[in-house]
């Protein structure tokens, strides 16, 4: 009895679920249609290349419909940290502090200064580090948060039901641990998975939850993996575990490759210079991709529901809902595959790591 | 460009979130989640094999009852033939032995028959001896009442132990 009375309250859930994210969406795009504004609110020429990537790049308050959000801006300013003050205070080009924030960037030009450009339009004045807590931190940190909380629970159900089938939340990401575990650490690095187990699984939970947070539509759109800094954390701690890992046979195939001709490497270390490009390279790539993948993603969503005004422009209200019917269509299409992609980037990061950890901790039968 | 420059800020807030989930997770979720799940997976192992050990196990001793249960079928044809060999040989002792004292019983009243006909026989002998004198008395004494049979038997006597 009770179980189908969950069971209802479940599907009651999800239809509300349902209904929300639909109303999101399309929330989205009125939100996307109001485009930007300048100082004096008059609306500006939508630029569609100008809003896709204000979107896509990270910014100091988050957007929700009209409301914004403003987020504490943190700054290094040669030794000295500034802050943490509202991101408000710097907004319209105001000046605080000495500080004033144009395009994202914060910029030191002095009490009561404006900012001042040079023949070639670039800006004069020194930018100090900036440690805010953008859009992309506050990403981040929604992305960690739900990391602990949801795998504390499924923790917590282990331990609750101990030798017992799972429940929940437990069973509902089991597979997926167990996916890690037997797909992508075992067969790629053999016996000594267990090792890199914890640091891969929480990558690819942490890849595939903000690659999800940054489809969902409504609270803001982060760009949490599909920014390049996030990108990089992740690809360079894979390198340097992998690197931390490495046995005498992974350091000695870069610098005196087995199986190769000497003259390959003894008068120019031509094969050490190969394989240290590819050591090098590997983290690159791997960075590239995730941060590749998700921002064409978001930038192709964008530019589907971008559509939409450019026809508006052109041809007025009529042209726009003509061409919204296909742009809507395209966009859930678009939606579904990312879905996909959060997933399959997530699975493709967490695998090339593995079979870099793979690489680095193998035991060479010493014959090529 | 700004798209493919990495801020510094972000870089750093991103490396201590995401070491501190790894941390966190690793100590708190991973272990705990690895371990039970393998623990399960150890125990869905053992609980499989010992059910085909139960099984294989079942299976000899279901052999080694049908071989108890063939053996016992033929150790109760065996008593049984026995038994049937031993009722037989009894009951030809009996019989013999019942023969043979019927036998003994029969010879033993037979020479009591003859014994007690023989005492019979002999006591009637006597009696007729005794009976014969008497008559022989009574006829002697009625006879030789007179004196001319006296004389005559006298007479006849001794002319017959005369022509002995």
């Amino acid at each position: 009895m009770t179980q189908q009375a969950n069971y209802q309250n479940f599907m009651y859930r999800t239809k509300v679920v349902f209904l929300a994210i639909t109303l999101a969406i399309l929330t989205s795009f009125s939100a996307a249609a109001s485009g930007g504004h300048d100082e004096n609110g008059k609306a500006e020429e939508f630029i569609p290349g100008d809003v896709i990537i204000h979107h896509v790049l990270d910014n100091h308050e988050i957007h929700i419909g009209n409301f914004h959000i403003p987020l504490p801006i943190i700054l290094w300013d040669n030794g000295v940290i500034v802050g943490p003050f509202s991101s408000s205070n710097l907004a319209h080009g105001a000046n605080y502090n000495g500080y004033v924030m144009h395009h994202e960037k914060i910029y030191k030009v002095g009490m009561g200064n404006e900012i001042t450009f040079d023949a070639e339009g670039h800006i004069e004045a020194p930018k100090p580090l900036d440690f805010s807590i953008t859009k992309a931190v506050v990403g981040v940190f929604i992305t960690s948060v739900l990391l602990v909380l949801i795998f504390g629970a499924v923790a917590r159900g282990y331990k609750k039901r101990e030798g017992q089938s799972p429940k929940g939340i437990q069973s509902a990401l089991e597979p997926l641990i167990v996916f890690v575990r037997d797909e992508i650490a075992k067969p790629s690095i053999g016996k000594k998975y267990e090792k890199f187990l914890p640091f891969l699984l929480t990558v690819f939970f942490f890849i595939w939850i903000a690659n999800l947070l940054g489809l969902i539509p409504f609270i803001g759109g982060f760009n949490v993996t599909g920014n390049i800094a996030v990108a990089l954390v992740l690809a360079l701690l894979t390198f340097i575990v992998t690197a931390a890992n490495g046995n005498k046979d992974y350091w000695m195939h870069i610098l005196w490759t087995p199986g190769v001709p000497w003259w390959l490497k003894v008068p120019i270390p031509l094969m050490f210079i190969i394989e240290f490009i590819g050591f090098l390279s590997k983290p690159i790539v791997l960075m590239l991709r995730l941060f590749a993948n998700i921002t064409a993603g978001h930038i192709i969503i964008l530019a589907f529901v971008s559509l939409i005004f450019i026809f508006d422009n052109l041809y007025g209200a009529a042209g726009g809902f003509g061409v919204s019917v296909v742009s809507v269509i395209f966009s859930i299409f678009m939606f579904c595959i990312e879905l996909l992609v959060a997933f399959l980037q997530a699975y493709v990061f967490t695998l090339l790591s593995a079979l870099y950890f793979g690489s680095a901790v193998e035991e060479h039968a010493h014959e090529h | 460009m700004e798209l493919l420059t990495p801020n510094i800020g972000l870089v750093f807030w991103m490396s201590l979130a995401f070491l501190i989930v790894l941390f966190v997770l690793r100590k708190f979720a991973w272990s705990g989640i690895l371990k039970a799940l393998k623990d399960r997976e150890d125990f869905i192992d053992r609980s499989l094999k010992s059910a085909e050990e139960a099984k294989t196990q079942l299976s000899t001793l279901k052999a080694e009852n049908e071989n108890l249960l063939v053996e016992a079928r033929a150790e109760r044809e065996s008593i049984l033939k026995e038994a049937k060999e031993m009722k037989d040989t009894i009951l030809a002792e009996a019989k013999l032995t019942a023969s043979e004292e019927g036998n003994r019983l029969i010879a033993a009243a037979r020479g009591e028959i003859e014994k007690e006909k023989n005492q019979a026989l002999s006591d009637i002998k006597k009696q007729v001896g005794e009976i014969s004198l008497e008559i022989a008395e009574r006829v002697i004494r009625k006879e030789l009442s007179d004196k001319g049979a006296q004389e005559a038997l006298v007479a006849e006597h001794l002319s017959k132990a005369q022509s002995n």
